[in-house]
């Protein structure tokens, strides 16, 4: 849950902090579905803790190990697939398993594939990497259609989840149940995972990733340390997948998608992964975007191509470094000087999306719903799609949000690069007097 | 025979297809090191674009006008976007790219709609360029153009007469696709920009110390890249289908022609994309499988193994997965790709 850096820069509180923020985090974890106490929070939390098993996964190769996959799907999605097939297996009486232990299958499915598949794609690093994974990916998908055996074809695979032998009195019918197992072992993989970072095959990941010539100097074998990863990478997905396959109890082709596997890039990415945190930020909104967001426009997929577009361009170390970096300034205490800026700036933002939207959704309201009459209603606000006096409001209104963003930006911007040459300049002094 | 040229044709047109657009892919990969994910999107917006401009001022204009309209979109979209990331690495760029298909595919279906266009090839182009006749005495001939009725049966019963057509939109792509390829070619070789951008292809840093404006350079190959992918979309969507899932369809497999061929190089893309195009156009005529094999050879197979899925798989079904089984059976046994060069 803490960045490299601040763990080894302050290895005296070094114990006492990890033990608090796993606290936390297991506190968090277990407490959310009392704040949360509808049916709709607890299929969201549930979602949640499955997503951030994904994530973490995806990020070990792509933050940690450089390789940008664009087939993660396969390793989540196969999984699921074998724990429905599992699980079923189970319901009849041919498998002796648990219904808990179910998403273990789908680890060690996604692990079987992992180590088929990845020693083609792991092979090759870099930009080869990404486009060999999305070809094993559009493989995968497309067999999918053609072996209705094993992919269940149109309709998809469903299973039953409640077992007639309750142990302890769990049958995993009400939906809590299973959110406390996914919550167990959401805290098991994200320390796992964690400690994954903090071992010699993890360290070497990154050394791979950042000098993958010098690496191979010293004596490792790059392919191996890749292929390793994935492996790794490729059973913690499985794992999330087949957390996923019991909390639907159904499981569908498009879990194999590019779609799918498109989504843990973008959310991984815009959650931040240069730390270990970021993606499980990412996971978060990965499920407040498709659960929530989707339900408020339809048009929320460009919404969230024009934002991760300018993620990459401003911010490319996604939410998680945007809080770090806050967090230094607060901890050189100059945190205060940009608090104007950054209500400005977020009214200035507030404004401008108003106007984009209000722009995007008439055009949607023209292309979907011109049977429904002209009128639409945005915000408490009536639009009429055919007056010019809506276009021209809209179009007003994204004019002055950017003119204002832009306007706030430029003293944001001179404020913030004093702040940070000061800390610079405070850091090299306190090197020099300790 | 005519069964078999004329699928090699439709399946080398095919692949000439794909060429347009891994040959604009592979020139902004080996030139700025970018893998613009975006490629197809771009061809898409060619056939939208193309669509839009063809009803006001018909076919031909819009074959011109629409890979100007959206290369100076690629050219923008370098300026704006690209550039700006370019000092994050390789990384950055790839996923702005990957952004960009996103926002291009929500856009499209925000101004066009979700269904598929009315997008035809013009009057000119809808008949059959010539027509093979395969005559089961007189042999086989081949009339240009269009064959009057009569000529395709035979008052003998006995005598057996098939008639082949050709379609012209699918001769009109192949000779767009070998006049483009022939003029890259020779600007690239025997024109000064030319040289300037293959000299900045290798040592950008001299080519700039000697005065030239790299980044217009690359800008402009952007460009033309995407210019190049938007004339395969203005042909492509007027003779396949203008939808909006025409950019994932043909996406996946023009990056598995530039791997397949090697990274980078142009020669080993064209004859990637010929492979493939030709490969699926044959594999989607065979109805064929491994069932129907067994009974030609005699092999005896109880009823329940010809029952079996993959026994009963036809070829033709098996068709989509080809290109990305190539693709694995290339990385295993000859990872630098056909005709590529360097290990990535």
């Amino acid at each position: 849950m803490k960045n490299a850096m601040a763990n080894t820069s302050r290895s005296k509180s070094f114990n006492s902090s990890r033990w608090i923020t796993w606290g936390l985090f297991a506190l968090v974890l277990a407490v959310a579905p009392l704040v949360f106490q509808s049916g709709l929070g607890i299929t969201v939390l549930s979602q949640m803790g499955i997503a951030i098993i994904a994530c973490l996964s995806y990020n070990m190769l792509f933050g940690q190990g450089g390789m940008l996959s664009f087939g993660h799907a396969v390793y989540t999605g196969l999984g699921a697939y074998l724990a429905i097939h599992a699980l079923n297996a189970a319901t009849v009486g041919t498998l002796p398993l648990p219904v808990a232990l179910v998403p273990l299958a789908g680890g060690l499915a996604g692990l079987g594939f992992a180590v088929l598949f990845g020693y083609v794609t792991t092979r090759k690093a870099g930009n080869t990497f990404a486009m060999i994974t999305l070809g094993l990916g559009e493989l995968v998908f497309a067999m999918s259609l053609m072996i209705p055996e094993f992919f269940g074809g149109e309709g998809g695979v469903s299973g039953n989840r409640v077992s007639s032998n309750a142990f302890l009195g769990i049958t995993f019918g009400p939906p809590i149940q299973v959110y406390y197992l996914i919550a167990i072992y959401t805290f098991i993989s994200v320390a796992a995972m964690y400690a994954f970072t903090r071992t010699p095959l993890g360290r070497m990941l990154n050394a791979v990733r950042d000098n993958p010539e010098r690496v191979e100097f010293v004596g490792y074998n790059t392919q191996r340390i890749r292929y390793t990863a994935f492996i790794i990478a490729g059973f913690f997905a499985g794992i999330s997948g087949g957390l996923a396959a019991l909390n639907f109890e159904i499981v569908t082709a498009e879990v194999v998608g590019a779609g799918r596997s498109g989504a843990y890039l973008l959310f991984t990415f815009l959650g931040g992964a240069t730390f270990f945190f970021g993606p499980i930020l990412g996971a978060i909104l990965m499920v407040l975007a498709f659960v929530l967001f989707s339900e408020f426009t339809k048009a929320w997929l460009l919404y969230l191509g024009l934002i991760f577009m300018f993620t990459v361009m401003y911010a490319p170390g996604g939410l998680a470094s945007l809080i770090m970096m806050n967090l230094r300034v607060a901890s050189f205490g100059r945190l205060r000087e940009l608090l104007p800026s950054y209500l400005g700036l977020a009214m200035a933002t507030v404004i401008g999306l108003i106007g984009t939207s209000a722009l995007v959704e008439m055009v949607y309201h023209l292309q979907l719903n011109a049977a429904m009459g002209p009128e639409l209603s945005f915000l408490g606000i009536q639009l009429m799609v055919n007056s010019v006096g809506s276009w021209f409001g809209a179009a007003a209104v994204l004019a002055t949000g950017a003119g204002l963003f832009e306007v706030v930006r430029r003293g944001f911007a001179r404020r913030w690069s004093t702040i940070q040459t000061f800390i610079e300049a405070e850091m090299k002094r306190r090197e020099v007097t300790p | 025979m005519e069964f078999f040229i004329i699928s090699m044709l439709n399946g080398l047109s095919y692949g000439l297809l794909l060429f347009m657009l891994s040959s604009g892919l592979t020139l902004i990969f080996s030139m700025m090191g970018v893998l613009n994910f975006a490629h197809a999107s771009f061809y898409m917006l060619g056939a939208y674009v193309g669509y839009t401009i063809s009803t006001f001022t018909g076919f031909w204009p819009a074959l011109v006008l629409a890979p100007l309209v959206v290369g100076a979109m690629g050219a923008l979209f370098e300026r704006v976007c690209l550039r700006r990331v370019h000092k994050f690495g390789h990384v950055a760029e790839l996923l702005i790219t990957f952004g960009l298909a996103y926002v291009v595919l929500e856009l499209v279906q925000l101004i066009w709609g979700r269904i598929a266009l009315e997008f035809k090839p013009p009057e000119s182009l809808r008949g059959p360029v010539f027509t093979l006749i395969n005559h089961s005495t007189n042999g086989l001939s081949l009339l240009l153009g269009a064959v009057p009725p009569e000529m395709c049966s035979a008052a003998d019963a006995t005598i057996r007469v098939v008639c082949s057509p050709f379609p012209a939109t699918r001769g009109f792509m192949m000779l767009v696709a070998l006049v483009m390829l022939a003029s890259v070619w020779l600007l690239l070789t025997h024109t000064r920009i030319g040289l300037v951008i293959q000299a900045a292809l290798i040592h950008p840093d001299m080519v700039e110390a000697l005065g030239h404006n790299v980044p217009r350079v690359f800008m402009m190959v952007f460009g033309a890249g995407t210019a190049l992918a938007a004339l395969a979309g203005v042909i492509g969507g007027s003779i396949f289908l203008t939808e909006p899932s025409m950019a994932a369809t043909v996406g996946s497999v023009i990056f598995v022609v530039v791997v397949v061929g090697g990274m980078g190089s142009l020669s080993g893309a064209f004859l990637a994309s010929l492979l493939i195009g030709v490969i699926q156009t044959f594999a989607v005529a065979f109805d064929y499988s491994l069932a129907t094999l067994a009974q030609q050879t005699g092999l005896p197979l109880s009823a329940g193994v010809l029952n079996n899925t993959y026994i009963k798989l036809t070829l033709s079904q098996v068709a989509p997965i080809l290109p990305y089984l190539f693709l694995v059976l290339i990385l295993i046994f000859r990872p630098k790709g056909l005709l590529g060069k360097r290990e990535g």
